[in-house]
């Protein structure tokens, strides 16, 4: 889910998580209706949100150990899970370390770690990489890959265009609480036109779009001044279809 | 219990901080030139900061944390995202609450037994402390689900705590406030709590109608409290 802030991502994540009651609507998840079948939809998500919200008296087993009690995982089973888990995001050498001094790159992975702990069947990360600093958020980008590629069905809300790019096959694009959009990034970008011209002119740049490379060159052979042809991105595609920038 | 276990030192030394103070305030300076009932001003105040300490301690472990954890921390998440009940995390809030509730009554009785105290104390007193953790530890759970800023939480603290802990039989018998205030008082928590608490230390038995008010109060804060976590989402 892409979308600017406050456009209703962590909203809609908190309705599906069932933090929040929604006003209407239903929504399935694996089959579930998540204001009905609330203990099967509890068991079956996985939800890592936006704020750290490990407890920081805690070191990490200990916070996997109150997840993992808190999910009735039997004593034996939840003991090896952890070992694993604390393996898998790299953090097995910190187990008995809180985890309120640990770095925010760290908090994530650990968060990301207690929401697997009862093998959910989807996992949500509300803004997985906000406020974290390059190396930290490739490395979560690297570890949401991972879970992906081994099966998991991860649904992510970001408002960073790159990261919607490089880790999402389907992007519901998000704006003022509604979904205006939702596809492939390729199938969004077809929507609008894959190349973009952008004509420099006095301080105001025009974006124009099309469908393939050849207009676009004869469009940008007939303007003066500053022209620059490029591939369309999703940034494109919220700006065409709302009038303004993610960031607006 | 990890978290208490870890910051136990911390935990121990705060608790003995205020029965110290009133145990030297109102036991050794003030209480000396006191009598109440023809006896001993310290044996008559000890039970009634046993309640306020239990009372006091409970709330706010519970209420003050949770609702930290509530607004700025945001971990009541996970535990309303986790396949439990209400009734069960309502359960282990008291249960946290009561244990720190009925540690700093067991450090003021120590203390008022240093001070030269004698205070019959048995099972009972114990079952009435435990019963006035879980009362205020469960109002904790309500008022930290209820109240939405950590100022409005010091606000219900100010208002709903504060009054209690001075005029609910803590330092003096309420009979001699004016009718009004003694009705107000009579309905209120705290007062049974030390009605009860005074009477086992002086040996006088259990009063039945004080301790059902307890019972009462306790079986309606937990009710409440679940409802007030079912009502957060």
């Amino acid at each position: 889910m892409l979308g600017p802030n406050g456009a209703g991502k962590t909203t809609t994540f908190r309705m599906l998580t069932m933090l929040t009651k929604p006003s209407g609507g239903s929504a399935l998840i694996s089959g579930c209706e998540v204001t009905r079948d609330l203990r099967k939809v509890k068991k079956e998500i996985g939800v890592v949100p936006q704020h750290m919200n490990l407890d920081q008296e805690l070191t990490a087993r200990e916070n996997l150990e109150l997840h993992g009690r808190l999910h009735k995982i039997p004593g034996d089973q939840r003991q090896q899970r952890i070992q694993e888990l604390l393996a898998y995001v790299e953090l097995a050498d910190r187990s008995h370390d809180l985890a309120g001094k640990f770095s925010g790159g760290m908090k994530r992975r650990l968060m990301i770690a207690r929401a697997l702990m009862h093998r959910p069947g989807v996992l949500f990360l509300d803004e997985p990489t906000a406020g974290l600093d390059p190396q930290a958020r490739r490395n979560i980008w690297d570890l949401i890959r991972r879970m992906n590629s081994e099966g998991m069905t991860v649904l992510l809300t970001t408002h960073y265009i790159e990261e919607a790019e490089v880790l999402c096959r389907r992007v519901g694009i998000i704006d003022r609480g509604r979904l205006i959009a939702l596809g492939t990034p390729a199938e969004l970008k077809k929507k609008v036109g894959e190349i973009v011209v952008e004509v420099l002119n006095h301080g105001d740049t025009e974006y124009r779009f099309f469908a393939g490379r050849e207009q676009a060159l004869q469009y940008a052979g007939s303007m003066s001044g500053n022209v620059l042809i490029r591939e369309a991105n999703l940034e494109d595609v919220f700006v065409e279809l709302t009038g303004r920038k993610v960031g607006d | 219990m990890v978290v208490l276990r870890r910051s136990f030192g911390k935990f121990f030394t705060s608790r003995l901080v205020g029965p110290l103070l009133y145990l030297v305030a109102f036991g050794w300076g003030l209480g000396r030139s006191i009598q109440v009932d023809g006896g001993n001003y310290l044996e008559f105040m000890v039970p009634g900061i046993i309640a306020l300490g239990a009372m006091n301690t409970s709330f706010n472990a519970v209420g003050v944390n949770l609702n930290i954890s509530r607004l700025y921390y945001k971990t009541l998440d996970e535990y309303l995202i986790a396949p439990i009940s209400a009734a069960a995390f309502v359960s282990g809030k008291v249960l946290a609450g009561s244990v720190r509730g009925l540690i700093d009554a067991l450090v003021i009785l120590a203390l008022a037994f240093l001070f030269g105290a004698h205070l019959a104390v048995g099972g009972w007193f114990f079952l009435v402390v435990l019963l006035t953790c879980f009362v205020f530890s469960a109002l904790g759970v309500v008022a930290a689900m209820v109240v939405n800023s950590h100022e409005d939480m010091a606000n219900f603290s100010t208002f709903v705590i504060l009054p209690m802990s001075f005029l609910c039989g803590t330092f003096f018998l309420p009979d001699r406030l004016p009718k009004v205030f003694g009705f107000i008082i009579d309905v209120l928590p705290l007062t049974h709590a030390s009605y009860l608490l005074r009477a086992l230390a002086s040996g006088q038995g259990i009063i039945p109608l004080s301790l059902a008010v307890l019972a009462a109060y306790a079986l309606i804060s937990f009710a409440g409290g679940v409802a007030a976590v079912r009502a957060v989402r």
